[in-house]
């Protein structure tokens, strides 16, 4: 796509769809836990805000993270850490995003100076790092057994150990979290880090420091993507190794381009169809690893575009 | 620590040192050739060993026509691959290689556990080393077994070799060509498609014969490359990604220093070359023996 030197205005057409595509995606996720159980809709929410979050990176500024575990890992278990050591709910959803946010300024000030490929192994290396030490760090992290069984006290009259209200509370902090994603990609900040990923010289000589404009990008993403280990832990009551494990990495990159990279609404989606098949695999006693490498091969060959991609293509009919 | 522990890490370090080079200089021949990154390097090295172990082992040939054997069927699969599905993404980002690697990898890891299943314990099976290889050798100052030492030869000799074809021969010069510039090689009347899947295939054959060489040593299991891969990333990022010296040299050298570090504080064994890796992108990020960004 050929940057054009202002922005046009959006078209009150272009506005519905947005608008159409949020109320949808509203919609479904509001009656989510009638229709499948409500563990596993948690879980979409969960691993849906964390598809966002890599895809503020991936699909808005060009950047491959291979290693996104290592914010997600490790706000899970900050957040499950700060829940059984009697900290309230708030407490650990923030103090989980807050760690996420710590850990990605010395990652982020050394990754995105490397771009391209260079850039997914380094963030690739960097979460393996964490996953060793998680790893190691048994007393904390507990090992291979995971941590589990910690408490979730009230909140506001919400009694948490019913999942269907953990599910509606989770979706409220997704709903911020998600907004706030669809706000920072239509924000300035958002353009200018469209226009580095589209031409980085010509964005530096517009004034821009791509530099910068990365940084913010990976240490927003990073934030976001501990907000969601956070969730899930809270929805899930289980931490395990498996959170920081470079296959988590893996995923969350599958459920974005399944769903469409670059349009948000996308990774959500993808992210809950890789979560129902694996659900109905995992029941009919199938194969799961087989079957979502066979997709993921499948969807880098043939669908790179992702549903959301496929479907934006087909109504805007516009080459891209 | 004294003086022949340290020695005795040093050895064990080279013993893995041996299998990060020959798996670096794979992902080193095939990223700096063709500019795909192999994720599926770790699963063709698994490969590789469960050839070795059915060819040698349950077909009955013995360890000599298994270690020829089976890198020449990874290499085959890996010239399929490359035809078949990695030719189709050339043109696009890198990344996309690395994800459809990525996928294969999966795919490949369960494919193997599920025919594997119950069919033979490959783990616990004895692999029969060549009566040549069994046994110790005594070095003088330290007793070390005969095919780790054998492991370390091959992998040094098998290193050279490469470095050598590629760097100093005829036949290396037309790869480089053919992958630098194709327009301009094809003009000369060289099929350039044809050396690419060439290149794709030597790469994957020296995962697979890392494979080999580990069956004896390490257990036999579809997730055996899944670990190590990863290692080995760090190495080449270390090294100088697409650096054919820098992948040997720092593959030996991050396994001896994995190894004394270990023999220090064992804890650090696993995470010390992850750490090198950070401080080397820190002071140098093209790498030990990478050309800087601006000169690729």
């Amino acid at each position: 796509m050929t940057a054009l030197p202002f922005k046009p205005a959006r078209t009150d057409r272009e506005r519905l769809r947005r608008a159409a595509w949020l109320a949808g995606l509203g919609l479904l996720l509001l009656v989510l836990p009638r229709l499948i159980y409500p563990v596993l809709a948690l879980d979409i929410l969960a691993w849906g805000l964390f598809a966002v979050a890599f895809d503020l990176l991936f699909g808005f500024s060009g950047l491959l993270s291979f290693g996104h575990a290592a914010f997600w890992g490790t706000s899970a278990y900050v957040t499950a850490y700060l829940l059984s050591h009697g900290q309230g709910v708030p407490a650990a959803l923030l103090g989980g995003t807050l760690s996420a946010l710590v850990l990605a300024v010395p990652i982020g000030f050394l990754s995105v100076r490397s771009a391209g490929i260079y850039f997914s192994m380094i963030t690739l290396a960097f979460a393996q790092m964490l996953s060793f030490l998680a790893q190691q760090w048994t007393d904390v992290t507990g090992g291979e057994n995971g941590l589990q069984g910690f408490a979730r006290p009230d909140l506001l009259g919400l009694d948490f150990s019913d999942a269907v209200t953990r599910y509606y509370f989770s979706l409220a902090v997704f709903a911020v979290g998600f907004l706030l994603a669809y706000r920072a990609v239509r924000s300035p900040f958002g353009q200018a880090q469209q226009a580095v990923r589209d031409n980085e010289p010509r964005a530096q000589s517009v004034g821009y420091n791509p530099l910068r404009f990365k940084f913010t990008a990976f240490l927003i993403s990073a934030a976001l993507a501990g907000l969601a280990g956070s969730l899930y832990t809270f929805g899930h009551g289980v931490v395990s190794l498996e959170v920081v494990n470079w296959r988590t990495s893996g995923e969350v990159v599958m459920m974005t381009l399944l769903g469409g990279t670059g349009t948000l609404f996308g990774p959500v989606i993808g992210a809950g169809l890789v979560l129902l098949l694996r659900d109905i695999l995992t029941t009919a006693n199938l194969p799961v690893g087989i079957v979502t490498g066979l997709v993921f091969v499948l969807v880098v060959l043939f669908f790179r575009r992702g549903v959301v991609g496929t479907v934006q293509h087909w109504t805007r009919g516009r080459p891209r | 620590m004294n003086t022949q522990l340290l020695l005795i890490q040093v050895f064990n370090g080279l013993v893995n040192g041996a299998f990060y080079a020959l798996l670096s200089l794979g992902l080193a021949v095939i990223f700096g050739m063709l500019r795909i990154v192999n994720f599926m390097h770790g699963a063709l090295y698994m490969l590789g060993a469960f050839a070795a172990f059915a060819l040698g082992q349950v077909a009955g040939l013995g360890f000599w026509p298994a270690l020829i054997l089976a890198p020449l069927l990874v290499g085959a699969l890996g010239m399929l691959l490359e035809r078949g599905l990695l030719s189709r993404l050339y043109g696009l980002d890198p990344s996309y290689n690395l994800l459809l690697t990525f996928g294969l990898t999966l795919l490949t890891q369960d494919l193997v556990k599920q025919v594997m299943l119950g069919r033979f314990e490959v783990s616990s099976a004895p692999y029969t080393t060549p009566a040549a290889l069994t046994g110790v050798v005594n070095l003088g100052f330290v007793v070390f077994p005969k095919y780790r030492l054998f492991v370390i030869a091959l992998s040094l000799a098998v290193c050279l070799l490469t470095w050598f074809v590629i760097e100093k021969t005829r036949v290396g010069s037309v790869i480089r060509a053919s992958t630098e510039n194709p327009t301009v090689t094809r003009a000369f009347g060289i099929d350039v498609g044809r050396w690419v899947t060439g290149v794709f295939g030597v790469g994957v054959a020296l995962a697979g014969l890392a494979g080999v060489l580990a069956a004896p040593i390490y257990s036999v299991e579809p997730y055996m490359g899944a670990e190590l891969i990863i290692t080995t990333f760090a190495v080449v990022v270390i090294g100088g990604m697409g650096s054919i010296l820098g992948s040997v040299v720092t593959g030996f050298a991050v396994g001896v220093l994995a190894a004394v570090g270990a023999a220090v504080y064992p804890p650090i064994a696993n995470t010390l070359v992850f750490i090198l890796m950070a401080l080397v992108l820190l002071f140098r990020p093209s790498g030990l023996f990478g050309l800087p960004e601006g000169a690729r």
